[in-house]
């Protein structure tokens, strides 16, 4: 049967198992909007109030469901709109397939209305991307971009689609769509090389990533510790990967990790990374970060390997699979002057920052939602601060729990990826952590998430200021705060009451609790502004490019 | 060479945009291209690129293991030193009169050049050969006055029968 290229772009989504897809409509996909129409009972499209949010929704929703993300924009601008969302989708390698229109190929490259050059402005921020110019080739490239974006390292792939392309018609096939399977294709050398520098070892130590969670490798992780008697600490992708209170488990790396975590990290001779690619906000200054140390890097990526710290021995391949057999290859091993060491580490009083528990502050607010949720409720955040501030004190129990913009570090994102996660988590109660820099950034999506009723609470901080910024220039630049004070006036409970939801402002202590009440009673998204204070810190902190011997642990 | 230089061959999808991501890559990595040819196979589907590059095992891994993450590209290898044959092709104008062309037709013999155009006022010349012989020619012509010089840049193939294939 002949079907129109919308229609095909459709019917592959179906086949793919699409049933979520983001997006904005306009001119150059009105055809495939139209087959979305005749479709909305097999897709439920959400319609976002800009193309970025769609793009970090269904950023979001992949990160959770563990599927592909699907957005759609029209040409131009609309393409335009996706390139933050695509960018964050290729530093965090989420599996996403964003799928634009473009004016018909005669009126490419003429500068007509609307026109983009998409995919070359995509070019470095996608895994691969394509313009369809024939018909009879849109269903298997469409399949493809779905294979790409699974395959190995996930990440974006662009699908530009020229509107008269969406219009012709060719003959449709169904196919089944490719999963990726993996097995080992180290050597017996390769792991008898792990082998040997894990029983030399005196203090080894587990740095879990990102493909950690991307691989479903939880189980085999702790296997491996098990067997080595080895922490675990983990990058900020890694975190959820094992649970906050296994005993084996350290916590977040990096400038700012947990005091244990790069601590133990530091002294260890033998690490053992996990699906990471070892980010300079993770190892500060890479000379120092390596003295005295050898690295066994597993990663399915070979690019990673040796890019930014060296490896002794490197295992390539899907992260469960080689840890499997690593497991397998191993020998139990006890460690018994490290884990001595580590308890050391663990029960030093540096290890025990806290902020004050009779005031309302970021720690306390957090820990006190952290109280009320489920433990399997996923939980958003923004960039800044408050990011950091969830990443240290909340504790995840639930592999893939944990959205948040890693190596882009995008103000704007949570709105977005807060609606992507709930609806990837069948519509359950969804917790986003923001501060007024970053919600002012995209909070336009209050609207759709009051249209879709998605039960999200959004927990601002507010300091009227670019915390984080501020932060730095209050340790580095001489407190000449330029341009991190905000400053504004606005009112964020009476914004929340004008896009159709519930807010409430709580600026102590005694108000918490009733408000934390008042939003896990609300069927419907809810804003909870908290009052903080400009000059609260993440502690502890390494400087860029600095060393465990320069960390700050109070200011 | 110099001892950091390396020649890199590829096979690539015979596609429109292949060769910018290619080069798109080198430019956002930070990593030089000396020169680039590229034309397509025997096979109309692939494009062969050859890539004279430099730099240490660091950039030279990484320009491998970036590149073989394209898509677009289906196999890519460094060519050895020993056991390449490496080419160049060189043309070149020169705007002189009769009168100044003494000493100009024994170095096209000694080097085994050629004459490609010949007119009153100009002499274009073609040679071919690996870089250290097309860049010798160039220096010794310097001094007659070179009005135009277009190079093809490298492109390599195996001696014997090994050859570039990709499963």
């Amino acid at each position: 049967m002949n079907i129109s290229g919308a229609g095909t772009v459709i019917r592959v989504l179906i086949e793919e198992g699409v049933n979520t897809v983001f997006g904005y409509p306009g001119g150059a996909v009105l055809d495939i909007y139209d087959e979305l129409y005749k479709h909305s009972e097999q897709i439920n499209h959400i319609t976002t109030c800009h193309e970025q949010g769609a793009a970090h929704a269904a950023d979001a929703y992949a990160r959770v469901s563990g599927k592909v993300g699907v957005v759609i924009a029209t040409s131009g601008p609309g393409a335009t709109n996706l390139v933050t969302g695509i960018a964050n989708a290729y530093l965090d390698s989420t599996p996403l397939v964003a799928i634009t229109g473009n004016v018909s190929c005669s009126s490419i490259g003429k500068d007509s209305f609307q026109e983009v050059d998409i995919t070359g402005v995509t070019m470095p921020i996608t895994k691969h991307n394509f313009i369809v110019k024939d018909v009879t080739r849109l269903a298997d490239t469409l399949r493809e971009a779905f294979a790409i974006a699974r395959k190995g390292r996930p990440g974006p792939v662009l699908v530009d689609i020229p509107k008269d392309i969406q219009k012709s018609f060719c003959a449709y096939q169904p196919k089944k769509p490719q999963r990726p399977t993996y097995r080992n294709e180290n050597g017996k050398e390769d792991f008898a090389k792990a082998v040997k520098l894990i029983k030399a070892c005196k203090r080894p130590f587990i740095y879990a990533g990102g493909g950690t969670l991307v691989s479903g490798a939880s189980q085999k992780l702790l296997a491996l510790a098990e067997k080595i008697d080895a922490p675990i600490g983990s990058s900020m992708m890694g975190l959820t990967a094992v649970r906050h209170d296994h005993p084996r488990f350290l916590g977040m790396t990096g400038m700012h990790g947990k005091y244990a975590a790069i601590q133990s990290m530091a002294r260890a001779d033998l690490i053992i990374a996990v699906g990471t690619r070892f980010s300079d906000r993770a190892t500060g200054n890479k000379t120092e970060f390596i003295r005295g140390k050898k690295v066994i890097h597993i990663d399915i990526d070979p690019s990673e390997i040796s890019k930014n710290i060296p490896a002794f021995v490197s295992l390539i391949g899907d992260v469960k699979v080689v840890l499997s057999e690593l497991v397998e290859e191993l020998p139990a091993i006890q460690r018994e002057s490290w884990a001595a060491e580590l308890d050391a580490i663990r029960n030093s009083p540096d290890s025990r920052l806290k902020m004050p528990e009779n005031s309302l502050n970021p720690e306390t607010a957090i820990r006190a939602i952290n109280k009320k949720a489920d433990p399997q409720t996923v939980v958003c955040t923004d960039v800044g601060q408050h990011q950091m501030w969830v990443a240290q004190y909340y504790n995840f129990s639930r592999p893939r729990g944990f959205v948040t913009s890693g190596g882009l570090g995008t103000m704007g994102f949570g709105m977005g990826a807060a609606m992507g996660a709930c609806l990837a988590d069948n519509g359950r109660k969804t917790l986003l952590f923001t501060s007024d820099g970053s919600f002012h950034m995209n909070m336009n999506e209050m609207a759709t998430a009051v249209s879709h009723q998605l039960p999200i609470i959004i927990v601002m901080m507010n300091n009227n200021a670019l915390g984080m910024v501020r932060q730095w220039q209050t340790l580095f630049f001489g407190k000449r705060y330029a341009h991190t004070s905000l400053g504004r006036k606005t009112d964020y409970v009476k914004l929340a009451d004008a896009f159709g939801l519930k807010g409430c402002r709580v600026s102590s202590l005694p108000e918490l609790e009733p408000a934390i009440e008042q939003a896990f009673a609300a069927k419907g998204p809810f804003l909870l502004e908290l009052i903080i204070d400009q000059d609260d810190k993440v502690l502890p902190m390494i400087p860029p490019d600095g060393t465990v011997s320069d960390i700050i642990l109070e200011v | 060479m110099n001892p950091d230089e390396f020649v890199l061959s590829m096979l690539v999808n015979n596609e429109s945009g292949v060769l910018t991501r290619v080069s798109g890559l080198f430019a956002r990595r930070g990593f030089n291209i000396d020169s680039l040819s590229v034309g397509v196979t025997q096979d109309p589907k692939l494009s062969r690129i050859t890539i004279s590059a430099s730099g240490d095992d660091y950039i030279k891994n990484q320009i491998l293991r970036q590149l073989e993450k394209l898509h677009d590209v289906k196999i890519v290898e460094i060519m050895p030193n020993n056991g390449t044959v490496l080419r160049e092709l060189v043309l070149i104008k020169l705007n002189i009169a009769h009168k100044d062309r003494a000493g100009l037709m024994e170095a096209v013999a000694v080097f085994r050049a050629k004459v490609v155009d010949f007119t009153n006022d100009s002499v274009t010349l073609e040679i071919t050969g690996e870089r250290s012989k097309c860049d010798a020619f160039v220096e010794y012509l310097r001094p007659f006055g070179i009005a135009e010089l277009c190079r093809t840049g490298l492109t390599a193939i195996s001696r014997g029968s090994k050859t570039l294939k990709y499963k």
